[in-house]
């Protein structure tokens, strides 16, 4: 059990994950019946899925070549844009009336903050 | 790539097909997608998963160049998403 097969088998674990959670996300997408529940399964595949593919680029890269962390750069980025773009889809999935809409506020007459006793 | 096909060859085809698989299925909530947010988040799926077929495609050959292929997609990708959306919410792309 050298360290490069202990890498290889890193690498095929990294993209067993990432393809499966793919392919679930996608299926996903298809299955589920309403546009708020279909907006869960696809935000899967961009963190998870192309995270874990992104993982074992930059495995491979240091087991068979001289090592890159650059890969890297690519899942933070979608790690701080996902949420993001997933907040515009359900904006407009409010806008047009395609869900229910949340409900209204309680009554209250000030902050909850400020809602101490003396 | 070696002549005689490693576990990890193997592996890489299988995530070739499956991610493949779910670009597919993609299409498919694109084009029968009853509602505008479906067919935006259908082309976000799709560019989230021609991510991971080029980094497949850099692994599969054992180079680091299709990096910066891959970053712009991702940039590109999140801005076309965010002014479809803002397309449809505002009426316009930049006030």
């Amino acid at each position: 059990m050298t360290a490069t097969s202990i890498g290889e088998f890193a690498i095929i674990a990294c993209l067993l994950f990432g393809a499966l959670f793919s392919v679930v996300g996608a299926i996903g997408l298809v299955k589920f019946d309403n546009p708020m529940t279909r907006l869960h399964a696809p935000t899967k595949v961009g963190t998870l899925g192309v995270g874990s593919l992104l993982l074992a680029a930059v495995l491979h890269a240091w087991v068979y070549g001289d090592g890159s962390m650059h890969q890297l750069l690519i899942v933070v980025f979608l790690f701080v844009t996902a949420p993001i773009s997933a907040n515009f889809i359900a904006k407009v999935s409010i806008h047009h009336k395609t869900c229910e809409t949340p409900p209204p506020p309680a009554k209250d007459k000030t902050w909850a903050t400020l809602d101490t006793p003396e | 790539m070696t002549p005689d096909p490693t576990l990890v060859d193997w592996t890489i085809r299988f995530a070739f097909g499956a991610v493949a698989v779910a670009k597919i299925l993609s299409l498919v909530r694109l084009i029968i997608g009853p509602t505008t947010s479906d067919r935006i988040l259908a082309l976000d799926t799709l560019t989230v998963n021609a991510i991971g077929l080029i980094v497949l495609l850099g692994i599969a050959q054992g180079t680091s160049i299709y990096f910066e292929a891959s970053m712009i997609i991702a940039m590109l990708g999140f801005v076309s998403t965010v002014a479809y959306a803002r397309f449809v919410l505002r009426g316009d792309i930049i006030e």
